[in-house]
C-alpha cells in the first residue's frame, strides 16, 4: 500500500511569529521545521505500511523557498521519498491554490491513502486536506482519532461532539488525524543518516502543469486589508505560593458568586 | 453587488440547532440580507428553530444514508448554485462536518474559503472576515478578491446568539447528486461518550491542565477540580499532543474557543496556540512554576508555584465546603 502524507514546514512555533508589513503575511524565512502535527500522519502511514506487509510512504509538501529540513525530519523517521514544490510563484498563495498545487503533486506518488494533519499549526486553515480530496475525486474522513487499513478498506473513529463515529470507506481517501491518532518516533541516527540519501524530488508549479497565475499572490481569492491591535488584556494580581494561596483562589471565586 | 442574500449551513444536534449555528444566523441576519439555511438530512423538526433566528427558507437534503455531511451537503449546494440560485455568502461554523462542507464546495465552487473568522462585516459587496493572530493580540482582517459565492468559516463563540422571533421557516427539498466515489464515507456506528457535568464550549467554569502537571495520571486532579465547581475539564495541545487526553478537550487555537465565567489554567504556561482560545474568559485564574510564563500577563489572579501543592489544597479546601 502506497501513502502519501501531506506535510507543511514551518517557522519553529517556540519562537514569536512576525508579519510581513509590506503584505501583512505571515514571515516565513530562515529554517523551518516539521509541523509536529505533522509527525503524527508521518507516523501513521509508516504503522499502516508496515501492517500492510509493504508499500511506500511519499511525504509531500509546498514552500516557496526550497526548504528541506522538515521533510528530512520525516525522511529520517522513515518515509521513504520526498515530493516538494518550491517556486517563488507560490508566496500568498490561498488554501484553495495550495490544495491545488498539493493535489498535483500527490498524483505523481499515486497513492492508495493520503494522510494529512487536521489543520497546520501556523496557517491552522484547516480545510486543505478535504479541498485535496475533492481535487483528486477521492473521498474523506476527518478528525481520525484511530485508523486501520483491512484491505481495500480505511476504517477510522472520527471525533465528534459527542464522542466519536466508527466511519469506513473505500481506498482511495484521504484521511486527516489529530494529535495524539499513534505515538510519533524520534529519528534515529540511523534514520537522520539514511535521510540524506533519500530521494527528494523538487519541482516548480509548471512541472505540474498549473499556470503561475492561477498561484500565489496572483490567484488568491483573498487579501489582507489591514492587521489591527486587538483589545488587550491587562495582568491582574500575581504572587508567589506561600502555601496558603489556595484560600486567594476560593475567595476570588467567591468573589464572583461561582461558588 | 450587494451582500442579500446569505446561506448559512445549519447543524444540528437531533432537533436542535448546534449553539454555532445560532451565533451564524444572527450574524448573518445583522447584515441585513435575507437570510436562507442548508440543512444535511431531515428540516422539519428545525424549521421553528431555523425561522425564530431569522431564516425565511431551509433547504433540507433529506436523509444522506449515513453518509458524512461534507460531500451530500456541499454537492446539493453546488447544483442550486449552478442552477442559477445563488447566495452572496455562505457562512460555516468551522465544525468538524462545517469544514468538511466548506473544503468540498471551495472546490466545487472554484472559490476560495475564508477560515476561523471571529468577526464578519459587510460593507457594500465586500464581505471583511476578521481573524486574531498571535495568541489574539492582533486582528487580521480579510476580503475576498473576486465574485461570490464566498464562503467563510466562523469560530464558535465569535457572536452571541439572539432569536429574531420569527415564524418557522419554510422547508424546501433539495436534491443531492451523485458525487460518486467522493461520497464514499459512511458512518457504521455511533459512539457517545459518557460526559458528567456540563460540555466543555459551555461550562460557566473551565479548569484546563497541561505540561506544568507532570504526568498523564495527574489530569485527574484538574477533573476533580472542574467537578467540585460544576465546570468541565480542558486542556492545552501539549497534554493532548501527548496522549494524556483526547483532542476533544483541547483549548485553543486548534481545538474549541472557550470563554467562561472563570478559566483555570494549572499547569499551562500560555503558548499563544492556546491563549487564542481562552483569553475571552471573563475571569482568568493561572497557577504555573515559571513567573515568567505569558499566561500571567493576561490572567486576573496569578499564583506562582507548584500545581501539584495548590491543587489538592485548592481540592481539599472546596471539598470541606461541601
Amino acid at each position: 500500500m502506497n501513502v502519501a502524507v501531506c506535510v507543511k514546514q514551518i517557522p519553529d512555533p517556540a519562537t514569536p511569529g512576525k508579519l510581513d508589513p509590506a503584505t501583512n503575511t505571515l514571515v516565513r524565512e530562515g529554517k523551518l521545521i516539521l509541523d509536529d502535527s505533522d509527525a503524527y500522519g508521518v507516523e501513521m502511514a509508516l504503522r499502516l505500511v508496515e501492517a500492510a506487509g509493504g508499500g511506500e510512504v511519499t511525504l509531500v509538501s509546498m514552500a516557496p523557498n526550497s526548504e528541506q529540513s522538515g521533510l528530512r525530519t520525516g525522511l529520517a523517521m522513515g518515509a521513504h521519498k520526498a515530493i516538494l514544490v518550491s517556486d517563488p510563484a507560490l508566496k500568498g498563495s490561498d488554501a484553495l491554490a495550495t490544495a491545488k498545487v498539493l493535489a498535483a503533486a500527490i498524483k505523481r506518488a499515486n497513492p492508495d491513502l493520503v494522510i494529512a494533519a487536521t489543520e497546520s499549526s501556523d496557517g491552522y486553515t484547516g480545510t486543505t486536506p478535504v479541498q485535496v480530496a475533492e481535487l483528486l475525486g477521492f473521498a474523506s474522513i476527518t478528525f481520525a482519532k484511530k485508523v486501520t487499513v483491512s484491505g481495500s478498506e480505511v476504517s477510522v473513529d472520527r471525533q465528534t461532539e459527542a464522542g466519536y463515529d466508527e466511519v469506513r470507506c473505500a481506498l482511495p481517501a484521504v484521511v486527516t488525524v489529530t494529535a495524539g491518532v499513534v505515538e510519533v518516533r524520534y529519528p534515529s541516527f540511523k534514520g537522520i543518516m539514511a535521510a540524506k540519501g533519500k530521494p527528494l524530488e523538487e519541482l516548480k508549479v509548471a512541472d505540474l502543469g498549473i499556470d503561475a497565475g492561477s498561484v500565489g499572490w496572483a490567484g488568491a481569492g483573498q487579501r489582507i486589508d489591514s492587521v489591527v491591535d486587538a483589545e488587550a488584556r491587562s495582568a491582574g494580581e500575581v504572587t508567589e505560593d506561600d502555601g496558603e494561596s489556595h484560600m486567594k483562589i476560593i475567595s476570588f471565586l467567591e468573589q464572583l458568586k461561582v461558588i | 453587488m450587494a451582500i442579500s442574500k446569505i446561506w448559512v449551513v445549519a447543524e444540528s444536534n437531533g432537533d436542535k440547532l448546534t449553539t454555532s449555528t445560532l451565533e451564524l444566523l444572527t450574524a448573518a441576519r445583522a447584515t441585513g440580507a435575507t437570510v436562507e439555511a442548508v440543512v444535511g438530512g431531515d428540516a422539519t423538526a428545525l424549521a421553528a428553530e431555523l425561522g425564530e433566528f431569522g431564516a425565511s427558507k431551509v433547504y433540507a437534503t433529506g436523509s444522506v444514508g449515513g453518509a458524512l455531511l461534507g460531500v451530500p451537503v456541499a454537492s446539493a449546494m453546488a447544483a442550486l448554485i449552478a442552477g442559477g440560485n445563488a447566495p452572496d455568502l455562505i457562512l460555516v461554523a468551522q465544525s468538524y462536518d462545517g469544514r468538511d462542507v466548506a473544503g468540498r464546495l471551495s472546490v466545487k465552487l472554484d472559490k476560495t474559503v475564508l477560515t476561523n473568522g471571529i468577526g464578519l462585516s459587510v460593507d457594500g459587496g465586500s464581505v471583511v472576515v476578521d481573524h486574531a493572530v498571535f495568541g489574539g493580540t492582533k486582528i487580521v482582517k480579510a476580503s475576498f478578491t473576486g465574485p461570490g459565492p464566498h464562503i467563510v468559516l466562523i469560530r464558535a463563540k465569535s457572536f452571541a446568539a439572539e432569536s429574531a422571533g420569527g415564524g418557522a421557516a419554510v422547508v424546501e427539498a433539495v436534491a443531492v447528486p451523485d458525487a460518486g466515489a467522493t461520497n464514499g464515507a459512511t458512518i457504521v456506528e455511533r459512539h457517545m461518550e459518557e460526559r458528567i457535568g456540563p460540555k466543555l464550549d459551555e461550562a460557566a467554569i473551565v479548569v484546563s491542565g497541561g505540561r506544568g502537571l507532570g504526568e498523564a495520571e495527574k489530569y485527574s486532579m484538574v477533573e476533580a477540580l472542574a467537578k467540585l465547581l460544576h465546570g468541565a475539564p480542558g486542556a492545552s495541545r501539549a497534554i493532548v499532543d501527548a496522549g494524556w487526553v483526547p483532542y476533544a478537550y483541547q483549548v485553543g487555537q486548534t481545538g474549541k474557543t472557550v470563554k467562561p465565567e472563570v478559566y483555570i489554567a494549572a499547569g499551562i504556561s500560555g503558548a499563544t496556540q492556546h491563549m487564542v482560545g481562552m483569553k475571552g474568559a471573563k475571569n482568568i485564574i493561572a497557577i504555573n512554576k515559571d513567573k515568567e510564563a505569558p499566561i500571567f500577563g493576561i490572567c486576573d489572579l496569578g499564583i506562582v508555584g507548584d500545581v501539584h501543592k495548590v491543587l489538592p489544597k485548592l481540592i481539599e479546601a472546596l471539598q470541606a465546603r461541601g
